[in-house]
């Protein structure tokens, strides 16, 4: 072969060479791209059959909603453009904004609507509240709708406005037709951004990008209310299941943002010039300790009182956050921070161990077995149950604690039979703020019987104080009915508050414009 | 020969009919309920209920499975009870992660183990070989996510010459590619290298001590044609055997490390699926780990030819 023979087969061997291993894509130069690690996998885009929190921010993302709750918590219309109610209270009509459309194209109808709402009513508690009051829905014309009570029900707009899970959001007639316990497989909506159900991996990422037909209103953002002005381009959820290495990857610059790194791991990420380590969510999540109402020794009141006497929240938030600068005591049934907060009560849980074994001492205890159920796969849960294991055997309880995983937790948990027979006596667990905000959202006050959330406390002091408070015409009185239901709380003890948390988040310096909500929001957000 | 393959392919069939049945028996009766979990924390019992009916989590066991074999036997894995997704595409979006890793740590170890082991014996009790057992002691010792870590450190965040986490697909780049998955193989590949270079050594050793290395010691070959042509090929069966249920081992044993290195591959949405109780995809990929299993099997017992022409189907 002659030297230029082996110059040109060198050149051709260089330029081979180069198109097979790629000179890294310039994926990203043109689009701005913010990758985010959330709290947990996408595994389904049900927002109505789950309650999952993953999925309720999925939903914002992809759909709009009728009204929004605002940082101040006044609801606020936002596909709504204006709405009347007559003065009987027994017909309100809603007129959508111009220029609403879903991310096929079509217009939001008022059928539409209906049908969503008709879909979230039949699964969210507040939803089945208000559905208890319809008589009927109408479409009038193009953008106009009705909704005909049979009785007043002056919590409509908190209702449709309703911050957290299950959020009522709006789909396209055809797919909220689906049965409200099947999950839909299609996320066409009309909000923000529109899901890429093709670069969908469960357990790995979730894409979604800018809708360019969304019509946000003009109005500062504000919580879920206000403009939604998306200023990137493509956003996608990416799943890093190992919190080390989730924090590498926002170090090394591999991601953007990290929801919830874990308390422990914020002193190494903070000398990271290049991350900001923020407290976003202003209500934090509460803690608390649930009770089986059902069997001995926790079908007694006596007993619950005793157990929520001994709680020292101070020992549960060191569990479980270890930082101060993250946790507060709050003895309130609602989140504290919140117009429905007080103090109404709190003596009776002092955290007094000694006054505690008194109680336990005059309740009738008889020695029976406590079994407590933990998920060592959320460590939040499972550190609780810890504490509240020590702290019951030093109240003198026989206690068993039943380390397993969450799925067995909510499957055991579903079973009403004694604790020694597949059943429970103890789980623990925690809701955002702004699901146990008010009474009307608030499941675990509730004391309806067989009907409510696992534990099954029966009530009718507790339900009657409820639909008082659904239908009280003012916030005064709303507060005063609030505070009658929290020292109720306090006699029959549904649950135990063990306290109040915030989960910080971390992301990188490029990244500005976060909203300061319970809910992680992406409109707004800016990418340098 | 060609006998021998087909029937072990149709042996296939029983081994998978009667996997079958005892992931779907095993499933049915462990403790979990894929309905409480999509109704989620908030659910009522009511809630769970009804999911449980549309699902037809309520049917009793033999309509379930029967329902369920038909479909297999149809060629339809069914669909995610979470995401919906079939299982043959949530099986596709996940199975060039893991081959991928399989296959690199399978080459890495062998390109080392092979060697080490080969040396080890021939400078049997000398500080090399004794340099070879403490690697493959420590290989042994560590854990995958420890090494991970460790690698993570300082190869990712104090050197900053690798990335720390994902998966690029082939189709972006050989490069791209190959970067990801430099640190997730040499995590996963040292247990591997400590078995294979054990095993070699141990084979190795048996085989140098035979007559007919000695007469070709005798004949005056060159070490390494002694060493490669003559013990190597003889020490290859049991070598080629660690090495089969080694990739066995990896289908399954790569959960670790894709959890470690946040790689999208089978083994993390197998765990996803079980914590889950995603009983479709549960199924529908211990069936194919099944089949893998046997064909890789297979292959190994078909590579015995290659080696040792004693043996014969």
């Amino acid at each position: 072969m002659t030297i230029q023979g082996k110059r040109l087969l060198a050149a051709c061997a260089v330029a081979a060479f180069g198109i097979a291993i790629g000179f890294g894509k310039p994926a990203d130069a043109q689009q701005k791209v913010l990758r985010f690690i959330p709290h947990a996998n996408l595994s389904s885009i049900d927002p109505i059959t789950t309650t999952g929190y993953i999925v309720r921010n999925h939903g914002y993302l992809v759909y709009d909603t009728l009204f929004a709750t605002d940082a101040n918590f006044k609801i606020q219309p936002q596909m709504v453009d204006k709405w009347t109610t007559s003065p009987d209270k027994l017909r309100w009509e809603f007129t959508l904004r111009d220029g609403l459309k879903f991310h096929d194209g079509a217009p939001v109808r008022p059928a539409d609507v209906i049908a969503s709402v008709k879909r979230w009513s039949a699964r969210d508690t507040f939803g089945q509240a208000m559905a208890a009051t319809v008589d009927s829905y109408e479409a009038i014309g193009d953008k106009t709708f009705a909704i005909k009570l049979k009785k007043p029900f002056p919590l409509m707009l908190e209702a449709l406005g309703k911050l957290s899970s299950n959020v009522p959001f709006i789909m396209p007639e055809r797919i909220a037709n689906t049965d409200p316990a099947q999950n839909i497989t299609d996320a066409t909506g009309s909000g923000p951004f529109r899901f890429v159900r093709s670069e969908w991996v469960p357990g790995q990422k979730a894409v979604y990008e800018r809708f360019a037909d969304y019509k946000p209103r003009s109005e500062p953002p504000s919580w879920a209310a206000g403009g939604k002005v998306v200023k990137i381009d493509r956003l996608e959820f990416r799943i890093i299941p190992d919190p080390a290495v989730a924090s590498a990857a926002l170090g090394a610059g591999e991601v953007d943002w990290y929801e919830q790194p874990p308390v422990d791991l914020l002193p190494t990420m903070a000398r990271n010039k290049d991350i900001k380590i923020e407290l976003i969510d202003p209500l934090g999540s509460m803690a608390m300790l649930r009770f089986n109402h059902l069997h001995p020794p926790f079908n007694n009141p006596a007993v619950r009182r005793a157990v929520m006497m001994a709680v020292n929240q101070n020992d549960y938030l060191q569990a479980i956050i270890g930082n101060k600068e993250y946790y507060k005591v709050c003895k309130s049934f609602f989140t504290c921070g919140t117009p429905m907060a007080s103090d109404v009560g709190i003596e009776n849980a002092a955290g007094d161990l000694n006054k505690a074994k008194q109680m336990l001492k005059e309740s009738g205890y008889k020695g029976e077995k406590v079994v407590i159920i933990s998920p060592t796969d959320i460590p939040t849960n499972h550190l609780q149950s810890l504490v509240t294991e020590d702290l019951l055997k030093k109240l003198g309880m026989n206690v068993e604690l039943v380390a397993t995983d969450w799925g067995s937790v909510l499957a055991r948990r579903a079973s009403k039979n004694p604790p020694d027979q597949g059943g429970w006596s103890i789980f623990h667990t925690w809701w955002v703020g702004p699901d146990v905000v008010n009474p009307a959202l608030h499941a675990p006050l509730r004391g309806n019987g067989a009907a409510s959330w696992p534990g099954w406390p029966t009530d009718a002091t507790m339900e009657a104080l409820r639909e008082k408070w659904l239908v009280a015409p003012t916030p005064a009185e709303q507060v005063s009915i609030a505070k009658e239901m929290q020292a109720r709380a306090y006699e029959m003890v549904p649950y135990v508050t063990t306290g109040q948390f915030q989960q910080p988040t971390a992301f990188r310096t490029s990244i500005s414009g976060i909203i300061v909500s319970p809910v992680p929001f992406f409109w707004n957000v800016e990418k340098r | 020969m060609f006998a021998f393959v087909v029937r072990r392919i149709l042996a296939t069939i029983p081994v998978m009919g009667v996997v079958a049945f005892l992931v779907f028996s095993l499933l049915y009766l462990a403790p979990g309920d894929p309905a409480a979990i999509i109704a989620g924390d908030i659910a009522t019992a009511d809630d769970v209920a009804r999911i449980r009916t549309v699902l037809g989590l309520d049917e009793p066991f033999h309509v379930r499975f029967g329902t369920w074999l038909w479909a297999v036997l149809h060629g339809d894995l069914g669909s995610s009870i979470f995401s919906n997704l079939p299982v043959s595409t949530l099986i596709g979006q996940r199975v060039e992660a893991t081959v991928s890793l399989a296959i690199t740590t399978l080459i890495f170890a062998v390109a080392v183990a092979v060697p080490l082991g080969v040396v080890a014996a021939w400078k049997a009790g000398s500080l090399i070989d004794r340099a070879v057992m403490v690697f493959a002691v420590f290989g042994f010792s560590v854990p995958v996510f420890v090494l991970g870590y460790l690698l993570i450190f300082g190869f990712s965040i104090s050197l900053d010459w690798l990335p720390v986490q994902g998966f690029v697909s082939i189709r972006e780049g050989f490069w791209p590619f190959l970067r990801q998955l430099i640190l997730p193989t040499v995590a996963l590949g040292t247990v591997y290298i400590a078995l294979i270079a054990r095993m070699t050594r141990a084979a190795m050793l048996d085989v140098l001590s035979q007559d007919y290395i000695r007469t070709a010691d005798a004949k005056g070959l060159r070490a390494d044609r002694v060493l490669i042509g003559h013990a190597l090929r003889n020490a290859a069966v049991p070598i080629v055997t660690v090495i089969g249920i080694g990739v066995a081992l990896l289908i399954g044993g790569v959960v670790v490390t894709e959890s470690v290195f946040a790689i999208p591959g089978l083994g993390r949405m197998t765990v996803d699926a079980i914590l889950r109780r995603d009983y479709p995809v549960i199924q529908g990929v211990i069936l194919m780990f099944s089949f893998v299993y046997v064909i890789i099997n297979l292959l190994v017992d078909l590579s015995y030819t290659l080696f040792d022409p004693r043996i014969r189907y």
